[in-house]
């Protein structure tokens, strides 16, 4: 398969998301705050059980990385394929000669990707550099332990670029059969709480752990993250890349075949 | 053989439907109804590479089904239906490939790409070989007078830039078919006419075949030789727009410009269809009486100003085909 076309749809949706600098910084003053007030709580949390197996330390970098990472989460469908499904128009994406799944793909590790980079780059200066200048380092965003941890952070964090992406074509294919945005809704209801976005999951029950730790959405946040401040080491953290990669080639077999079912049912009557 | 094969194509859409009031809402719940509506039923044609045929009729008669049909969007319900050898809906990919598509109330530009980006994206969508591309690009471009709004996102073009635009980003890959879906929607008289002129050129000079749908009749008149009449997705007709004139119109108008007010207007052979002023529009059958014989008659018994010899408006021809196959 030529990846031409697909590549070119990438690009040009990362170079439009670039463009959107307001709310790129909406986005970021929205995400500092929320960090200082998710702090606060570990805080007093670590201080009346200080013993878990996360560091106070390293629930803040947690959170840093959260707040900075937080585009990549698959929150909702794409925007204007909903838009498209609600105006019948989302029959008209089989009039190019590519692979539809492969293009909405495409689109999403764009969209994922783009607002991502805009918004992780000043919440690194202000969590990672402004915050140690001004004496706050105990409260700040710290870097990986190990060249290892950084190594396999990038290969983890590429990966969650790609379930995200994976799973916002679920929920345009789920946009499509439905024929309302409002399918998508779904979404937030399990990536919050099951990545570990509201609370880390290494903070939950012991009992729960193993069923968290293969559930499709901790590959989003907690895998990734504790693999950067090396709370995923060796063994785990391959189990964790392991677990990704699984969803991830899940994910995307699932979407196509639901994809040609919902395609060959798609009507446009009157449209 | 024929480039574009059509046999017994049906399509019949699953609507939904609902009793009035909340106590119908309220049964919709547990047992929905659906009401079947058939937009296409045994239709058929062919149609031979180079030809450029027109598709008329009413809103709703089955048209725009076909051309999605066609394009490769929409399964049918029955029938068969080959282009260019490919099955559309099976062979999706290859097909769109090889066609291009313009319709006349959505777009294929990106919202808020410039122009020539969204050409450039649509080279690398369809793999034109970036040499062949620059060539049709800048033909089109010329061609369609659009190189003032290269570098302008598409949300920012007026409706008849607009459409020369999507007609260029149709053509970029060189398609040997285009179909074409109401493109001359809304635009003005002026657009209208380069439109025309454009996919006239296309077809005589590229060999392009070309499939219209269109309400406006000028459209058809200025373009298509062989129209092909749907109603209640139904064919009605498929012949040469001449030979639809003629059968159902016979009659052909003089229209005359007298230069007194005084005098009668009766000329034998003839009958009167509308009187304004001083001109009077008369109707008379070719086969009883030959114009020239006509205007003889009416310039011996009156002095004329201007007289001249004029067929029937074709919303006219369409309106009397549609009543005399209850299509309307």
């Amino acid at each position: 398969m030529n990846a031409l076309p697909y590549v070119a749809i990438l690009r040009a949706r990362f170079a439009l998301m670039l463009q959107y600098r307001a709310a790129a910084f909406a986005g970021f003053v929205t995400q500092c705050w929320w960090g200082v007030i998710k702090i606060m709580v570990f805080a007093a949390f670590y201080a009346a059980s200080p013993h878990q197996t996360m560091s106070l330390a390293q629930a803040i970098t947690y959170t840093w990385l959260g707040q900075g990472l937080l585009g990549l989460l698959p929150w909702n469908a794409d925007p204007e394929i909903s838009e498209a499904v609600e105006t019948g128009n989302v029959a008209y994406e089989r009039l190019r000669p590519v692979d539809t799944h492969s293009l909405w793909l495409a689109r999403a590790i764009a969209a994922r990707a783009g607002t991502t980079v805009l918004r992780v780059v000043p919440m690194f200066v202000a969590a990672a550099m402004l915050l140690p200048a001004v004496g706050l380092a105990q409260w700040s965003w710290r870097l990986p332990p190990s060249t290892t941890a950084a190594a396999l952070f990038a290969v983890s964090i590429t990966l969650t670029l790609l379930l995200s992406a994976a799973f916002v074509v679920l929920l345009n294919i789920g946009v499509t059969a439905l024929k309302t945005r409002r399918a998508a809704n779904v979404a937030a209801v399990l990536v919050n709480p099951l990545s570990g976005m509201i609370v880390p999951l290494a903070l939950m029950p012991a009992w729960s752990q193993t069923f968290l730790f293969w559930q499709p959405f901790a590959g989003l946040v907690d895998i990734p993250y504790r693999i950067y401040f090396a709370n995923l080491t060796g063994a785990s953290a391959f189990a964790g890349i392991a677990a990704q990669t699984l969803w991830i080639v899940l994910f995307i077999a699932i979407g196509r075949a639901w994809m040609n079912r919902v395609m060959s049912r798609v009507d446009m009557q009157g449209s | 053989m024929a480039q574009i094969t059509v046999e017994n194509l049906g399509k019949i859409y699953r609507v939904a439907a609902r009793d009035p009031g909340i106590a119908g809402a309220f049964r919709g719940l547990f047992r929905r109804r659906y009401r079947e509506i058939v937009a296409l039923d045994h239709v058929s044609f062919s149609l031979e590479k180079g030809e450029l045929l027109g598709f008329i009729g009413p809103n709703g008669a089955g048209k725009s089904t076909t051309i999605k049909i066609l394009s490769g969007i929409l399964r049918p319900t029955s029938g068969r239906c080959e282009v260019g050898g490919l099955v559309p809906w099976q062979s999706r990919i290859a097909h769109v490939a090889r066609i291009g598509v313009v319709f006349g109330q959505r777009t294929q530009l990106w919202w808020d790409l410039p122009i020539a980006e969204s050409f450039d994206l649509l080279r690398d969508i369809y793999r034109v070989d970036p040499k062949r591309y620059a060539l049709t690009r800048d033909r089109l471009v010329d061609m369609l007078k659009i190189a003032g709004v290269l570098d302008t996102p598409m949300r920012q073009l007026s409706l008849g830039q607009r459409m020369r635009c999507e007609i260029a980003a149709a053509l970029l890959h060189t398609p040997s078919i285009l179909f074409l879906d109401e493109p001359t929607i809304g635009l003005d008289a002026v657009s209208k006419l380069a439109l025309r002129d454009f996919v006239k050129e296309l077809n005589r000079n590229e060999g392009v075949t070309v499939l219209l749908t269109t309400h406006d009749m000028h459209d058809i008149e200025a373009l298509a030789r062989r129209v092909i009449i749907i109603g209640n997705g139904r064919v009605l007709r498929d012949s040469s727009f001449e030979s639809m004139r003629a059968e159902v119109l016979g009659e052909r108008r003089l229209i005359v410009d007298y230069a007194g007010d005084d005098g009668a207007v009766a000329v034998d052979g003839a009958s009167v269809r509308a009187q304004d002023g001083r001109t009077v529009e008369y109707a008379f059958d070719p086969a009883k009486v030959a114009a020239h014989t006509l205007i003889a008659r009416v310039a011996t018994a009156r002095e004329v100003a201007d007289i001249r010899v004029e067929d029937p408006k074709i919303e006219e021809v369409i309106a009397r085909f549609y009543a005399l196959h209850g299509a309307a």
